[in-house]
């Protein structure tokens, strides 16, 4: 984790921007203030505001980080520290799908490795887990939570459970062409429950 | 099985069970119009008797840990804080995502009577990161209940206003650890703090705070509409009422099952989970989530899930209640570098003896894994989780050091083995090989 944040922060610092313009439009800034008055502190508002600037802009480059800072009244190296903590936000840009896969226990006692071989291949990653095109970036993630229903892997803001190699096809294939998945919801429906009294 | 009520997953299943009409139908908010016409402190008193134990992992009884806020004299006119904590992140437990996906009315209720009884105007809901769409659902059923006036100001014409408001994290195990929970709500690095001051006196904010797991919470409607006694009969005196078991691995039947604190172990292994998968024989069980010392089969025979005796027959703890499965196809050696593998990604490095050990314990996992470890390793392997144990600021230390002392303990021979194997230089795994 270390390891890569200080090289991109590295070459965030030697000059790698954004394109266009680093702003807040007008509907934003209210929409921030909105956030702002849920806590006691603006500090508080920093994972929330990093969040959106993450959906804007894709990933979380230094002038993006600066600008939140400045949002905030923070230091720049507040939100750094912040943003560098937690995994989930990015300092690197990713591929238009990104794929979290989970390798912790219940996953693997149920072969995620399999799985995650069979990503590997099929979309032909390097060494960094980017497909060729650019479209598609794989992670291998720690426990996600959906242990019952593994091997499982999270796409952008979705979970998707029980995969085999055939319905890790059926998902990727569709994201490959663009195609619109039906929004996948918990497994819920090999979910059995206790005998009502 | 026995007959008892379903009190967490009531309405799961129903069609519609996340949305305020179908939960309304099934008695939704009645508990909290009943708990706004008692005094707080009449609702901290049923709670208490009723012996609910927190359900995040520590198991300490949440009325009791009510009553730690100081009272509004001795407050220096801070405002206390409830934080909902559903950073549910311990591998092999994921119950509190069905608790908020199925019924997330149910822990706004729960919320609404606990901040009721402690006198709280703003409380949050502390989702991990990947939960992101967990929040949306819980933000639509956030603003049915404001839209009905059950959240905002005067909340069923009792005087009470209480706002609620989601908090999503961004990928870090430790906000689970309550200090680092707030730490990290306080828009700071989730690192843990030293306690005391425990959160009840000085928490989020620098004010009295009170962190509660989703389940806990989701748990105190039915104990205020349905009175403490009906929820002490169920389960055993030091562990009363159910408990939701997120149940993964090599079972027939994976899935999250309420049923009765003391019920045996293997009635859960068997009964709810199907058993084992046809012709394999048990290996091992992680009862309480992945930090927990794992189980013997012969342990297993003799432990029933509640808090005592899953302590008393194996050492181990009943935990958040993540119960891993492992049958005799489980390399044991692979099992636990896998495990350290996640210890030592989300140490937060605060502390030295965690940020340095975890990820030297896992160091030496690999060479054993590896066919490259000697005896020397074993020992040092032994020694390192010895050494963390207790000797760091929040709990992880412990709960990256306990899966290593008893793997390397009950499962010793399949360790050695692998120093055996390595030494007469043979492929790694060929000695434990099935």
């Amino acid at each position: 984790m270390s390891h890569d944040q200080k090289s991109i922060h590295l070459r965030d610092m030697h000059g790698l921007t954004v394109r266009g313009p680093v702003e807040w439009t007008e509907e934003e800034k209210a929409e921030i203030a909105a956030i702002v008055a849920k806590y006691p502190t603006q500090r508080s508002a920093i994972m929330p505001v990093l969040w959106k600037a993450q959906r804007k802009w894709g990933w979380l480059q230094f002038e993006v980080l600066k600008l939140v800072a400045a949002t905030l009244s923070l230091k720049p190296s507040e939100v750094m520290e912040v943003a560098t903590f937690y995994t989930m936000f990015k300092k690197e840009p990713t591929g238009k799908y990104l794929i979290q896969a989970c390798h912790t226990l219940s996953c693997a006692l149920l072969g995620a490795d399999r799985v995650i071989r069979h990503i590997e291949t099929k979309l032909q990653l390097d060494e960094h887990g980017n497909s060729p095109d650019g479209k598609f970036t794989l992670m291998r993630v720690e426990c996600l939570a959906a242990c019952g229903s593994g091997p499982m892997m999270q796409i952008n803001d979705d979970f998707y459970e029980l995969l085999t190699e055939q319905k890790v096809d059926e998902i990727l294939d569709a994201m490959a062409a663009d195609r619109p998945l039906p929004v996948p919801r918990p497994e819920v429906d090999q979910w059995t429950y206790t005998p009502v009294s | 099985m026995d007959v008892y009520p379903r009190i967490l997953s009531r309405i799961w299943g129903v069609p519609g069970s996340h949305t305020l009409a179908v939960a309304e139908q099934h008695g939704a908010y009645n508990a909290a119009r009943k708990a706004l016409a008692m005094s707080p402190a009449e609702v901290t008193d049923v709670v208490l008797k009723s012996g609910l134990r927190g359900r995040g992992g520590a198991g300490f009884p949440t009325g009791r840990k009510w009553t730690f806020v100081p009272p509004p004299e001795k407050r220096g006119g801070k405002p206390v804080y409830l934080l909902c904590n559903a950073d549910e992140s311990e591998p092999g437990t994921f119950k509190d995502r069905f608790c908020m996906w199925n019924d997330p009315h149910q822990l706004i209720e729960g919320m609404i009577i606990a901040s009721h009884a402690l006198g709280v105007r703003r409380a949050y809901i502390y989702l991990r990161g990947e939960f992101e769409y967990v929040q949306r659902r819980l933000d639509e059923a956030l603003a049915e209940a404001y839209a009905k006036g059950y959240l905002g100001e005067n909340i069923f014409g009792s005087g009470f206003s209480f706002d609620l408001y989601t908090h999503l994290g961004a990928g870090a195990y430790i906000c689970g650890e309550e200090t680092a929970l707030i730490s990290s709500i306080e828009g700071y690095k989730g690192q843990p703090r030293l306690k005391p001051p425990f959160p009840a006196v000085k928490g989020v904010w620098e004010s009295p705070t009170i962190v509660n797991n989703v389940e806990t919470l989701a748990a105190v409607p039915w104990i205020i509409e349905n009175g403490w006694e009906a929820y002490k009969a169920i389960g055993t005196e030091q562990s009363p009422g159910t408990k939701l078991f997120s149940c993964s691995g090599h079972i027939m039947k994976p899935g999250v099952y309420e049923i009765p604190l003391g019920t045996p172990m293997m009635d859960l292994l068997n009964k709810w989970c199907g058993g084992l998968r046809p012709g394999r024989t048990l290996k091992a069980i992680i009862p309480g989530g992945s930090s927990v010392p794992v189980m013997t089969p012969a342990e297993v025979a003799q432990a029933n899930m509640d808090y005592e005796s899953i302590n008393k027959v194996a050492g181990s703890y009943l935990g958040s209640g993540g119960f891993i499965v492992m049958d005799d196809s489980t390399d044991m050696v692979d099992a636990l570098t896998n495990l350290l593998r996640f210890y030592a990604h989300e140490s937060c490095g605060q502390c030295t003896p965690c940020r340095e050990g975890s990820a030297w314990m896992y160091n030496i996992l690999c060479r054993l894994r590896d066919g490259l470890a000697t005896e020397d390793d074993l020992v040092a392997l032994r020694d390192l989780a010895d050494n963390i144990h207790s000797r760091t600021i929040c709990f992880f230390g412990a709960s990256a050091a306990m899966p290593v002392q008893s793997f390397v303990t009950k499962f010793r021979d399949e360790f050695v083995a692998r120093v055996e194997s390595a030494r007469a230089g043979l492929p790694a795994g060929l000695a434990v090989a099935k």
